[in-house]
């Protein structure tokens, strides 16, 4: 037995490879909070006058607020005076035109990481936006995008060329008074996507968002906004990694999707922010919060995460089903191994009629990992004929880790059906001793027999993504089963 | 296992081309020398030696004793949700041939060979699609071990009692599986409680296991004789052994 154990231990014990750090000269302001701060920003980026009304209005509500603490995740108390709120490589004075005026060195980092963003290197049918720290960098396949009328770039430019669609949609999902993380990123977030399909326009390609955070003691603060317009399509991916640093850094991301009527929000998340190392030491506090509005009948909007990285993962993408037989689903990887923590679940709100949802969450622990599904399915009173289906399974691996589950569940009306199933199973020496008798070495067994765990998350993802994930997943499998 | 002494004396000689019948009661040790030939590590090897093809095969991890040839026919198959038994059973071929320094087969190819031996256990090809052993019937895995090994090939196949749990008709096709792959370079050692697998499967050689020693070994016969008498005389000739 202890031969088998000794070799789960070293089980993909490949370090944390996208811990590298850009050497770029960097803009930023000095570490603190308070109106100036955000003044600053606000000017930085040539904001007009709604957005620093807006913002100072989402501070001020942040001061009067708490901190959360409701949550199954334990860190020591966050110092936001000492956190960076803006850092932007430099650029030249009017900034890149195209992704041929990108600083080489950034090009280099995305390429490092696996994201070319010249076009001809790129993986057909992905048009990427690139956020290094608090700026987009560029944004591929702009001009093919905007022939079909769909606009898809860094939310500053949103700003800047179509503050109409902004202001009418920013904070109508996600309000700057509706969370403690929430009110901060309005109040400084910096950049992020912004995407607007257009009536009737199924996105051709996958629309994806890379975030990486470079600056040391900085904090990210992005927002995206997604808006499909009437019978329009798109899938969104986001993918995120950060350097290896010893101090904790703080992203508090905000992200808001509105579906109209018959329209369809696909968005996917491979998050792997630096988990901090064996003994627990840095890595990122990602305390997100994302929800969907299926504003319009037969809308659905779709989330699949996939949570690999970061020190602590506090998120709930959530959907506020309001159209009548609109679809909220949610499906969820999270892994927590060494001392990561994860606290993620969904909301799913119903307030239509005939209005459904469906929530698989596959949560893995090992090491001294600690992984909270938090899930609550409302169905209120005018919602007749709604459903949800609630599958949650943990796994284990070891017997040092964590898996919890707390499923909130409230019905107001006669007329629909709530299903909830949960399971917990740890990984058995017997299904890793079966395999390895067929041939496969307990590493691919165990990325083997995780996988098939996570196989109806997986195959929500768009194809590539799919295959990047089953991969994070075999490496971020580090070490302790025991 | 759990400072238990199972096996107490085992000298046995498996030459390629053989067949051995190993047979004995509940608790006997047949199914811990299956597993401890494979490399479980629930067990401690504490004297002896196993020598396979000249080579110490107790220093071999388990996956390495599968890719030199060595097949084990469980007896409780275990389940993989979510892994489907083609995906599984072509990592397995790719590994066995991977360490031999043969290309791997690709998909077309691997589904081709997969299709030959499918039909051979007269089974459902659906069942390729089908997560590994979950929600198959007691018959469906023990035929699913016979056809991994039907596709692995291995030049020794250990089989735990491969009958238990088979209707009738399910121990004929099993039974038909393994004879067909009877062959001169293969050795196949079969596990059974019953003399009914062995009217099937005809053993060149006879072992009769009881209190982890090998207290008889004869031909077919054997068996036949065991049948009539029961275990309970074995047992004495085990007491008298010690």
């Amino acid at each position: 037995m202890a031969t088998q154990l000794n070799s789960l231990e070293t089980l993909a014990s490949q370090e944390y490879k996208w811990g590298f750090v850009t050497n770029i000269a960097a803009d930023s302001v000095p570490p603190g909070l308070n109106e100036d701060t955000i003044r600053l920003i606000s000017a930085r980026k040539n904001e007009p006058q709604f957005m620093l009304d807006w913002r100072l209005k989402a501070y001020r509500q942040w001061l009067t607020m708490k901190e959360p603490s409701w949550a199954n995740i334990h860190y020591p108390a966050i110092d936001y005076q000492k956190i960076i709120y803006y850092s932007a490589p430099k650029a030249n004075k009017d900034g890149p035109k195209s992704l041929d005026d990108v600083d080489p060195e950034l090009l280099a980092t995305y390429e490092k990481l696996g994201i070319p963003l010249r076009e001809r290197e790129m993986l057909s049918g992905v048009a990427v936006d690139a956020v290094f720290d608090s700026v987009s960098v560029g944004t591929t396949f702009k001009k093919k995008l905007s022939e079909l009328g769909i606009i898809f770039g860094s939310f500053s430019e949103a700003v800047q060329e179509h503050p109409e669609l902004v202001q009418k949609y920013l904070g109508t999902v996600v309000p700057h008074s509706d969370n403690f993380f929430a009110a901060l990123n309005a109040a400084v977030f910096s950049d992020g996507s912004f995407c607007y399909i257009p009536k009737g326009v199924r996105c051709p390609m996958e629309l994806s968002t890379y975030f990486r955070i470079n600056a040391k003691d900085t904090g990210q603060f992005e927002r995206t906004l997604i808006v499909a317009d009437e019978g329009a399509y798109v899938s969104y991916l986001e993918g995120c990694t950060a350097p290896m640093r010893d101090t904790n850094q703080l992203h508090a991301a905000v992200v808001e999707l509105i579906a109209l009527d018959n329209a369809t929000i696909k968005y996917s998340t491979v998050q792997n922010w630096y988990p901090g190392d064996k003994e627990g030491k840095g890595g990122i506090y990602n305390f997100v919060t994302k929800r969907g509005k299926c504003l319009g009948v037969n809308s659905k909007i779709s989330w699949t995460q996939v949570e690999t990285g970061s020190a602590i993962t506090w998120k709930y993408p959530s959907c506020l089903l309001l159209g009548d037989n609109s679809v909220g689903e949610f499906y969820s990887v999270a892994l927590t191994n060494n001392y990561q923590q994860a606290d993620t679940g969904t909301k799913m709100i119903h307030v239509g009629k005939n209005t459904s949802s469906t929530i698989v969450s596959k949560g893995i622990s090992a090491g001294h990992g600690q992984n909270t599904y938090r899930g609550a399915v409302k169905i209120l009173k005018g919602a007749a004929g709604a459903r949800n289906y609630s599958q949650c399974d943990s796994m284990l691996l070891g017997d040092q880790c964590g898996a919890h589950t707390f499923p909130y569940l409230e019905v107001k009306n006669t007329s629909s059906s709530v299903e909830h199933e949960a399971s917990t199973s740890k990984i058995g020496e017997d299904q890793i001793f079966y395999c390895r008798q067929r041939g496969i070495s307990t590493e691919d067994a165990v990325g083997m027999i995780v996988n098939g765990f996570c196989k109806e998350v997986f195959r929500e993802l768009p194809m590539e993504f799919a295959v990047e994930a089953q991969k994070l997943l075999g490496v971020s499998l580090e070490g302790s089963v025991g | 296992m759990g400072g238990k002494e199972i096996l107490r004396g085992i000298n046995l000689t498996v030459n390629p081309g053989e067949v051995h019948a190993i047979m004995g009661p509940n608790g006997s040790g047949k199914s811990t020398l299956a597993q401890v030939i494979a490399g479980r590590d629930l067990y401690t090897v504490t004297k002896g030696e196993v020598i396979y093809q000249g080579q110490d095969l107790l220093a071999l991890a388990p996956e390495e004793r599968a890719q030199e040839g060595i097949f084990l026919a469980f007896q409780y198959p275990v389940e993989i949700p979510g892994v489907s038994n083609l995906y599984f059973l072509k990592a397995a071929l790719n590994a066995g041939r991977k360490k031999k320094g043969e290309p791997e087969l690709d998909a077309m190819e691997f589904l081709s060979l997969v299709r030959q031996k499918i039909a051979l256990m007269e089974m459902e090809e659906s069942l390729l699609n089908r997560s590994v052993n979950a929600g198959f019937s007691g018959g469906e895995k023990k035929r699913n071990e016979i056809f991994q090994m039907a596709v692995l090939e291995p030049r020794l196949a250990l089989l735990d009692e491969t009958d238990s749990g088979l209707d009738i008709d399910a121990l004929k096709i099993v039974s038909n599986g393994v004879n067909t792959l009877r062959g001169e370079d293969r050795a196949i050692v079969v596990i059974t409680q019953y003399q009914r697998l062995l009217n099937h499967i005809v053993p060149d050689y006879v072992h009769v296991l009881a209190e982890g020693r090998i207290v008889r070994s004869g031909d077919k016969s054997l068996a036949l004789t065991l049948e009539e008498s029961g275990y309970a005389g074995i047992e004495e000739l085990a007491e008298t052994a010690q």
